[in-house]
């Protein structure tokens, strides 16, 4: 237990330092900025108190706010992420999902894939949607949303794989 | 009451959700309302103190690129200094002595040194940290530039740090003429290129020129008058064919800012002061 939280410590510590000072500076194409760190959320014990959890996302994106300054659009989309994860479970996983408790590691590619890809889409989609804050640019956020939720997706991919890998 | 309780209790990871969404989107509306005080915001204690270590570390890597601008910059002012020189050892005609007295007018603004330890230009409205606070009196609403151009406005301000409301951000406005003629326009930016922004209500009587200069024209008291700003790319009249948008080039590279000034005007509190009143 004490093992488990230090090493979500470390993993939080972790993913924001990659965030706030090398995926925030990518600038892909003048605009494309991956957020990787929405993986910390992902494969946060599936198990937790669902309210801590919310908690625990709320913080995790007004900290990236805070850094961004960027008012609470990351906390803002990091709540929908946290509140609709076990419906995308659900959804990814089936019914096993209520019935033994998985692991993310444990599971095929994939599922895994479309877990995360649901997941990232709906976090930068809102994120994007809360950024740009006019509804005329419709087309430029959606455009914005899925390049970036390519990117991120195969850099959660990436490092969920090689994270895994390791603990086998 | 025992239902209602029981509701709530049944309910409570959505009440939860529900209380802290009203509170980020209550954050994000405030942060695009310009002028708002900002409750979440990059210039405290905390991401102050880590961005200033990462960017100390930083720095050495740009110490070059940093030096050349210097140079630059010290090449320019040196130039400056002999017209300077040679307009007060020949008072002689009108010009010389109008060139005097704009130089010297030029006292009302104090820079003040700081150092940029974060910037952003990617998003719809980006902000820049800089190191250089209350304790430098750095405090909201003062300009800042570089020695090629303006890049933004400063915004929240704590002791050591400030946030600055980059040019990059659909809440920055400023007046902005043209170098040869005293039309002028409001610049904004449309959240798509960094190194373009776009001037607007620009007169249509004004001689717009591709590849003229546009420059700060000192209506604001926040910028003084002729700091450059850009060129003219393309121009074109808008939807009421009686204004100008003008499509401008920045001087200034602002992917890469190292050391900026921030501008004090030591009569702008006179100056708003008189300004309200009139309002009244």
């Amino acid at each position: 237990m004490n093992n488990n939280l230090i090493l979500l410590i470390i993993r939080f510590i972790g993913l924001m330092t990659l965030q706030i000072f090398i995926f925030n500076h990518i600038n892909l194409f003048g605009y494309i900025n991956p957020y990787p760190y929405v993986l910390f959320l992902l494969v946060f014990p599936f198990m937790a108190n669902r309210s801590l959890y919310i908690l625990i996302a709320f913080f995790t994106g007004i900290t990236l706010d805070m850094f961004g300054n960027s008012g609470g659009i990351h906390a803002a989309a990091c709540l929908f992420l946290a509140y609709l994860r076990p419906y995308a479970l659900r959804f990814a996983f089936g019914v096993s999902y209520e019935y033994n408790a998985i692991k993310l590691s444990k599971v095929g590619f994939y599922e895994r894939f479309v877990f995360i890809s649901v997941m990232v889409i709906i976090h930068h989609l809102i994120l994007f949607l809360l950024e740009v804050f006019n509804i005329t640019d419709i087309l430029y956020t959606l455009n914005k949303t899925l390049v970036t939720s390519i990117f991120t997706i195969i850099l959660c991919m990436v490092i969920n794989i090689l994270l895994s890998r390791r603990k086998e | 009451m025992q239902q209602i309780i029981n509701f709530l209790i049944r309910n409570k990871h959505f009440f939860l959700f529900a209380f802290l969404l009203a509170l980020s989107l209550a954050f994000t509306i405030q942060s695009h309302s310009y002028h708002r005080s900002r409750f979440v915001n990059s210039a405290n204690f905390f991401s102050g103190g880590v961005y200033t270590s990462v960017s100390n570390l930083q720095n050495y890597f740009k110490l070059t690129e940093y030096n050349e601008q210097l140079l630059q910059e010290n090449a320019s002012l040196r130039e400056r200094l002999q017209d300077y020189d040679e307009s007060k050892t020949t008072l002689g005609n009108i010009d010389n002595i109008k060139n005097a007295i704009e130089i010297d007018s030029a006292n009302q603004y104090q820079f003040i040194p700081a150092q940029v330890i974060n910037n952003s230009y990617s998003k719809a409205d980006n902000f820049i940290t800089i190191r250089g606070g209350k304790n430098d009196s750095i405090q909201r609403d003062l300009g800042v530039i570089t020695s090629k151009g303006i890049v933004g406005i400063t915004d929240k301000s704590s002791s050591d740090f400030c946030t600055v409301l980059s040019m990059l951000n659909s809440n920055f406005t400023t007046n902005a003429k043209l170098k040869s003629s005293e039309h002028f326009g409001t610049v904004q930016w449309d959240g798509k290129d960094p190194n373009r922004i776009q001037i607007i209500d620009m007169q249509q009587q004004a001689p717009v020129k591709i590849g003229d200069t546009i420059e700060t024209s000192g209506k604001s008291a926040i910028f003084p008058k002729g700091i450059p700003i850009g060129t003219i790319e393309s121009f074109d009249l808008d939807q009421s064919k009686n204004f100008y948008i003008l499509s401008v080039k920045l001087l200034n590279d602002m992917t890469s800012l190292g050391h900026v000034y921030v501008i004090k005007n030591k009569f702008k509190d006179e100056i708003k002061a008189l300004e309200n009143r009139d309002n009244e």
